[in-house]
């Protein structure tokens, strides 16, 4: 038995927590069977989780690396994995492996501006592990604006951090939408492209988008018509990967691996790119 | 350099498979040429090179890669990586040596794959250079010497004799486990044997052909092509290209349930497949053109592009003899390069 490390070989790790976020969102938290984090990541980073005999998927860290006992996941049920895993119980043994993929430039790039995050439905999975992020070193960051949308207010991820703890936070506005006119909602309705049009953001400042592709193209048009660069806007890409190291093929677009190079990107980058992803 | 009867042959490959395993290219049961592991009567294959690429011996085609023993809640991982023993590849041409360096770009650069690796350390190649080079050959476009077969070992065959030359310590090692079995001798025979080779290379029907319109930063210049319907239009997406080509190493991990534990896998896979960029929430690449188009924007411009302008073609044409409606990277080439 040899004993250098190998990426592909995965850790075990121990659900301690299952949270249902959503009708088909649920937030599972994740330690090593010792009770620790598995590794060490940075915000926008990736791991893949799997389910021995079920297989092997890749999921954004939706926990900030300021969390230093445990990782959370929030995984829309769509696949067999993601089945297998809206099933699964506390205390239930699966394998961990990572961290993969490029984070968001948080401490460079980021540091001293005012921050834009743009999230729709599950988008706002990855999304909150910067915001989180952001939100631990605070005094870093200028202006936190937070939009975010879904289908409906039971569809709202995290919707209990969300009021609770971002809502309260100083200089820090949270915009939320849903879809459709709703009993017990008070907010704003409409599509996430047209209300950050409507909220009218001044351009000093770094956004963040991910949500499902149609979103992401009418958003960013939507940030464009505001006067944003491409180069002051990034988003997060997903394609389906097997090896998370860049050696398997799969989630090749140009000369990029999407889960070495990304997942992170900025649009200006992603111009590059063939329109693959 | 040294050198033997090629007569004496047989009791080289007996004496170096009784210290290290020998693979060779023998002649199979259906008349093609396969590598296998040396045993008493094999006899080397005179065909010009094997259907598969020798590529399974640091790539094979399906390997464990761990298992899995679950019990209620509970997984173990059981590390299933055997310490691997030397071997000897025996034949190797020269399309196929350079193959592995492209190979070693992806596998070896960090984090290195330990599978890969440990095969890679353990294996002497021994290449031969080409004596009969064929119409589908082309490795002389992508700067590759049919007749200068890199490798741990080149040899050189004559009518009767094998000339043998150490280009590594590796290399050095197995000149000395046979030098009981060969003698000191000058290059002159090699020499000739290159000056035909070479001469044969220069009246080949693809001696003229140019990858320099190809190479890195030539996405925007070649993805949205119309060219790529017309070639991609007859393509099956069967997936023997990538399966007999010595670069293709995109690879699929799978588990498979033996009814005591889980075994977790990993085998070849192919960009020409639908299912290869399939999500639970749609596909990236829809059609067979988007899949044709990738694999070659991956061995003309990509792969360049991330490795110092080397191309992801050695030019073996295993391609070329094999596809089923005769589309292939020559094809390709001539169509996007202009002829």
């Amino acid at each position: 038995m040899s004993s250098c490390e190998e990426t592909l070989i995965p850790k075990v790790g121990v659900i301690t927590d299952v949270r249902i976020d959503t009708p088909d969102i649920k937030t599972f938290r994740v330690v090593t069977p010792d009770g620790k984090k598995a590794f060490d990541h940075r915000p926008g980073q990736c791991a893949m989780l799997s389910v021995p005999g079920v297989g092997e998927a890749m999921f954004s860290i939706t926990s900030s690396p300021t969390n230093e006992e445990y990782m959370e996941f929030s995984i829309k049920k769509c696949g067999c994995v993601t089945e297998w895993l809206h099933q699964a119980e506390v205390g239930q043994q699966i394998t961990i492996r990572g961290p993969y993929g490029n984070p968001f430039p948080v401490d460079d790039v980021f540091a001293g501006h005012n921050m834009l995050f743009i999230a729709g439905g599950v988008g706002l999975a990855p999304l909150r592990s910067v915001i989180n992020y952001c939100r631990h070193y605070r005094d870093r960051y200028g202006k936190i604006d937070i939009v975010y949308g879904s289908r409906s207010k039971e569809d709202l991820l995290d919707y209990k951090e969300i009021i609770e703890e971002w809502t309260n936070d100083t200089n820090v506005n949270v915009h939320l939408t849903i879809d459709r006119e709703q009993e017990n909602w008070d907010g704003h309705v409409g599509f996430v492209p047209n209300y950050v049009k409507e909220l009218g953001f001044s351009t000093d400042c770094i956004a963040v988008l991910c949500g499902p592709p149609i979103m992401i193209k009418f958003t960013l048009e939507g940030l464009r018509s505001l006067g944003f660069e491409k180069t002051q806007v990034y988003t997060t890409l997903e394609l389906r990967m097997k090896c998370g190291v860049g050696k398997c093929g799969r989630c090749n677009v140009g000369s990029k691996y999407v889960c070495k190079d990304g997942p992170v990107f900025r649009f200006d980058e992603l111009d590059e790119l063939p329109d693959e992803y | 350099m040294r050198k033997c009867s090629l007569d004496a042959l047989q009791a080289l490959f007996a004496h170096v498979n009784a210290s290290m395993a020998l693979y060779l290219p023998v002649d199979g049961s259906d008349g093609k040429a396969v590598y296998q592991k040396w045993s008493e009567g094999a006899r080397w294959s005179h065909a010009l090179n094997t259907v598969r690429s020798p590529k399974d011996f640091f790539f094979p085609q399906t390997e464990d890669l761990m298992k899995f023993k679950t019990a209620g809640k509970s997984i173990e991982i059981v590390d299933v990586r055997n310490a691997a023993e030397d071997f000897v590849i025996f034949g190797v041409r020269a399309c196929d040596v350079k193959s592995f360096e492209i190979l070693d770009r992806v596998f070896l650069t960090d984090p290195v794959d330990s599978f890969y690796a440990s095969r890679r350390e353990h294996g002497t190649i021994v290449s031969v250079a080409c004596t009969r080079p064929s119409e589908t050959c082309f490795c002389g476009t992508f700067g590759i010497d049919a007749a200068s077969p890199a490798g741990d070992v080149s040899c050189w065959k004559t009518e009767t004799e094998l000339f043998w030359q150490a280009n590594t310590p590796k290399g050095e090692a197995f000149l000395q486990l046979i030098a009981p079995l060969t003698e000191e001798c000058g290059n002159e025979a090699v020499q000739a044997q290159q000056e035909k080779t070479a001469a044969v290379m220069k009246k080949l029907p693809l001696a003229e052909l140019k990858a320099d319109a190809f190479g890195g930063g030539k996405t925007k210049e070649f993805f949205d092509r119309p060219e790529w319907s017309e070639l991609s239009q007859a393509c099956l997406g069967c997936g023997t290209c990538t399966f007999v080509c010595p670069t293709c190493q995109c690879y699929d991990i799978k588990d498979f349930n033996t009814g005591n534990g889980v075994i977790r896998f990993r085998c070849w896979d192919s960009c020409m497949y639908s299912e290869f960029t399939k999500m639970a929430h749609g596909n990236s690449r829809l059609s067979q053109k988007e899949r044709f188009r990738q694999r070659f924007m991956h061995k003309l411009v990509y792969y360049p592009e991330n490795n110092d302008g080397l191309f992801s073609c050695v030019g073996c044409g295993r391609c070329l003899s094999k596809c089923p409606i005769s589309m292939n990277i020559v094809k390709v080439m001539k169509k996007l390069g202009g002829e």
